[in-house]
């Protein structure tokens, strides 16, 4: 049964999304372990999940929920090759702060 | 005028090989030079293929009826809407072309034969290279003379033209042979221009460079109405440009006497007998074209007759025999484009067919001279070598030389130099009587230098110092070692051409109202002499035209007589200043110099009349300035500011920007928000900018839409 979806519980599925993607946000920037911060990275992805399923719910456009099969799919991807290159990393240097690895500077 | 027929005849292929023979030559010393061959192989392959192109030239001469096409291959073939260019690796053989191959093949083999023993001392060296230059040098001749149209005319041409490049710098580690051979090159390319731009305005005016079907347009009698354009009339002025240049005529001569550096038989065959012809043989063939300009020809006389006299001047003051050949030749060949321009084309071959004889043997007989006494070339350091052991036959196969060149009587360059000088008489135009007194008086100046030479080798008491090519040897204990079998064979048999070069006078004429024997039947077919509009007239193969007078007296007649005395008396100072009191030469000279009012003369004429330093003073200086200032201006300010500064640019600028690389994971991730925000806040702020976003996608839609509705109505 269909249940009533206003404007006011868009809003409220809206900060949620936004809650979750300014904290992966910060974490991002203030973490220096790279598990952590792909996590946070994560963090920011169902953020965005969150509001395309409520906008997709709102507007009865099921292309939102579409978009988020999509970025579960890239999500799952990317998480096994950037844990791959974790692992390679800390082969090489035997740490994980992000600020060690910076040889791709100019 | 006789219509010229053309006829394809398959019968005749195997003419191709006279092409083909030098080539393969040149293959076969090509596989010599890789497999290190070091023997005289080359020689022998060279001369066996020459011989051959030789007996095949006979073969088709003595089977010769009338002009016929020989299509080999199909070579440039363009075709569109309306026109086409078509030039095919075809043969066209009149007997212009078969008088021109007869003496260049025949010639060629002899001295391929010459030059075996003459340039043995290089077996192994650059014996290999020289003979290789000799075949391409034999094709390229081939390929001019016997190709059916301009373009392979001027394929021939250019390739004679490196031929000669290549053997005058033959002696690539002496300075001056790669200098003569720049500037044999470069000058020649003055001319080849000319050749390239005539060959362009003639297809762009008669639409085809096939021979035979521009003379059909030309005998068509509107054609001088239909195509009066100043383009028409430069077509004469082009080629005459080509022929002054590869035939080394004023203003562009300068190269040929520096050619000379070169091996001597190329000298001999390339610089005298051949190549240097090629220039009369392009305005004999392309005769009927001279008459689109009245003054074309009268130009071209005048041109040869000053050329003449000029060269010889000379030629009377060098010292060095070789170049004393080669200014003679200037004024031989001054003399074989009098004759075209005084409209005797039969004058002007004649020369042509008897200078290559006579002046092959002068040239290789000072080749002998050369090769025996180590590169001595002086003719202050030789002396009666008449009398020397084993150097009879160079000495009087020389006098026979001598004797043709100076025009004395019943010998064969009596009657080819009367032919040009009586016809000057013959011919109204522009001052030719004046022409033809002093082509006269040249020819006194040409018995004396000529003589000048034998008597002074040849005669008087017996003398010698050697030359500098010793080859390890010691100057005193110096001897000069004559020449051996093949030398004397080849010396013989061209001094035996060059007398019985006057026979062809005395033959029969074929056809009719023709006097002048074989080489004016040979010229009779070719376009040479049909074809001319409005020429035809005046020339002297119709005998009941207008004659003009020589004192009262037939020119033709008059002229025996008098090129007669001319030449005994330029032959009887040479025998006064060189063989009887040769110390009167120097005192003349010393007299001359002593007074100021006569001193240029010796000097200038030494100087060969300062004419390369004039050249180099009013072209070559300035054009080295001009190339000294683009130099400069390409250095730094195309390099320099262009292409150095716009590649700088982009350094600069990522110099300000790369601080923001430093590796650092998360300053990348708050740039690229810090953007995304800037983006935002803009778009919030500035709503003006969406406007303008939104109308640019859609009249980028409405643009798509358009073109899309264009592409739909195409059918």
């Amino acid at each position: 049964m269909m249940t009533e979806f206003g404007s006011s519980a868009l809003a409220g599925y809206l900060i949620i999304s936004g809650i979750l993607f300014v904290i992966g946000m910060i974490g991002f920037f203030v973490r220096r372990n790279l598990i952590v911060m792909f996590l946070c990275t994560e963090l920011m992805f169902q953020g965005a999940a969150i509001a395309f399923v409520a906008i997709g719910r709102y507007l009865f456009d099921y292309s939102g929920q579409v978009m988020v099969i999509f970025i579960l799919t890239v999500a799952a991807a990317e998480a096994a090759l950037a844990l791959a290159l974790v692992v390679l990393l800390h082969r090489q240097r035997n740490t994980l702060d992000a600020e060690v690895y910076t040889e791709l500077a100019e | 005028m006789p219509a010229v027929t053309v006829q394809q005849n398959v019968a005749i292929e195997w003419a191709g090989f006279i092409l083909w023979m030098p080539l393969i030559s040149l293959v076969l010393c090509g596989l010599c030079a890789a497999c290190k061959v070091r023997s005289k192989l080359p020689a022998l392959i060279t001369v066996v293929s020459l011989a051959t192109s030789f007996v095949l030239t006979a073969m088709l001469w003595q089977g010769y009826e009338a002009p016929v096409t020989i299509h080999l291959f199909d070579w440039i073939q363009v075709h569109w809407v309306d026109g086409s260019f078509i030039s095919n690796f075809a043969l066209y053989i009149d007997s212009l072309t078969l008088l021109w191959m007869l003496f260049v093949t025949g010639l060629g083999t002899l001295i391929a034969l010459y030059a075996s023993e003459y340039m043995e001392h290089d077996v192994g060296k650059g014996y290999t290279r020289f003979f290789a230059g000799v075949s391409v040098f034999l094709f390229a001749m081939g390929c001019l003379v016997m190709g059916d149209n301009l373009l392979m005319l001027y394929l021939g041409w250019e390739g004679v033209g490196f031929a000669s490049y290549w053997l005058i710098g033959y002696f690539y580690k002496k300075p001056s042979a790669v200098a003569a051979a720049k500037k044999a090159f470069i000058v020649n390319r003055i001319g080849d221009l000319g050749l390239a731009l005539a060959i362009y305005l003639i297809w762009s005016t008669f639409g085809t460079v096939q021979y035979t079907e521009i003379f059909a347009v030309l005998e068509d009698h509107s054609f001088a109405t239909t195509y009066d354009t100043w383009t028409v009339h430069a077509i004469p002025y082009l080629l005459m440009l080509a022929a002054f240049g590869k035939s080394a005529q004023l203003p562009l001569y300068v190269w040929l006497p520096d050619a000379m550096e070169g091996p001597t038989p190329v000298s001999a065959l390339i610089h005298a007998a051949t190549m240097v012809t090629a220039g009369v043989y392009l305005i004999a063939r392309t005769y009927p074209l001279f008459a689109l300009d009245a003054a074309a020809l009268p130009t071209v006389a005048w041109v040869g007759g000053l050329t003449a006299f000029f060269a010889a001047t000379i030629g009377m003051a060098q010292y060095d025999i070789k170049r004393i050949m080669a200014y003679s030749t200037v004024s031989q060949l001054g003399y074989m484009f009098l004759g075209l321009g005084v409209l005797t084309s039969y004058g002007a071959a004649y020369h042509v067919f008897t200078h290559a004889f006579f002046k092959a043997v002068l040239f290789l007989t000072c080749g002998a001279i050369m090769h025996g006494f180590a590169g001595q070339l002086d003719l202050r350091k030789i002396s009666g070598l008449r009398k020397m052991k084993g150097w009879k036959i160079v000495s009087y196969t020389m006098l026979v030389g001598c004797l043709c060149l100076a025009g004395f009587p019943l010998t064969s360059g009596y009657f080819s130099k009367d032919a040009i000088l009586a016809q000057a008489f013959v011919t109204q135009g522009p001052g030719f009587v004046a022409l033809g007194w002093l082509a006269i008086f040249t020819a006194g100046l040409t018995a004396y230098y000529t003589f000048r030479v034998w008597f002074r080798v040849c005669c008087g008491e017996e003398y010698f110092e050697a030359g500098d090519e010793l080859h390890g040897q010691d100057s005193s204990s110096f001897h000069p070692h004559a020449p051996r079998l093949a030398i004397n064979f080849v010396l013989i048999v061209i001094a035996v051409g060059a007398i019985l070069a006057a026979a062809p006078y005395f033959m029969a004429n074929e056809t009719e109202g023709i006097h002048g024997g074989w080489v004016a039947d040979m010229m009779h077919d070719s376009p040479a002499i049909s074809g001319v509009p409005g020429a035809v007239g005046v020339h002297s193969t119709d005998g009941h035209e207008i004659h003009g007078s020589i004192l009262g007296m037939d020119p033709h007649k008059a002229m025996y007589y008098i090129s007669a005395i001319v030449g005994m008396i330029g032959i009887g100072f040479a025998v006064y200043f060189h063989l009887l009191r040769r110390s009167a030469a120097d005192t003349l000279r010393n007299r001359l110099l002593a007074s100021r009012s006569t001193r240029w003369l010796p000097t200038a004429m030494e100087n060969k009349w300062y004419v390369d330093e004039i050249y180099i003073a009013t072209i070559r200086t300035p054009l080295w300035i001009i190339g000294k200032a683009f130099v400069l201006v390409d250095r730094y300010l195309v390099d320099g500011l262009v292409v150095n500064g716009t590649a700088s640019l982009p350094r600069v600028v990522a110099k300000w920007f790369s601080p923001l690389h430093n590796g650092a994971i998360q300053c990348y991730a708050v740039s690229m928000i810090g953007g995304a925000i800037l983006v935002a806040a803009l778009m919030f702020f500035m709503p003006e900018i969406v406007t303008y976003l939104q109308s640019l996608g859609e009249t980028g839609s409405a643009g798509l839409e358009q073109t899309a509705s264009i592409v739909g109505g195409l059918p």
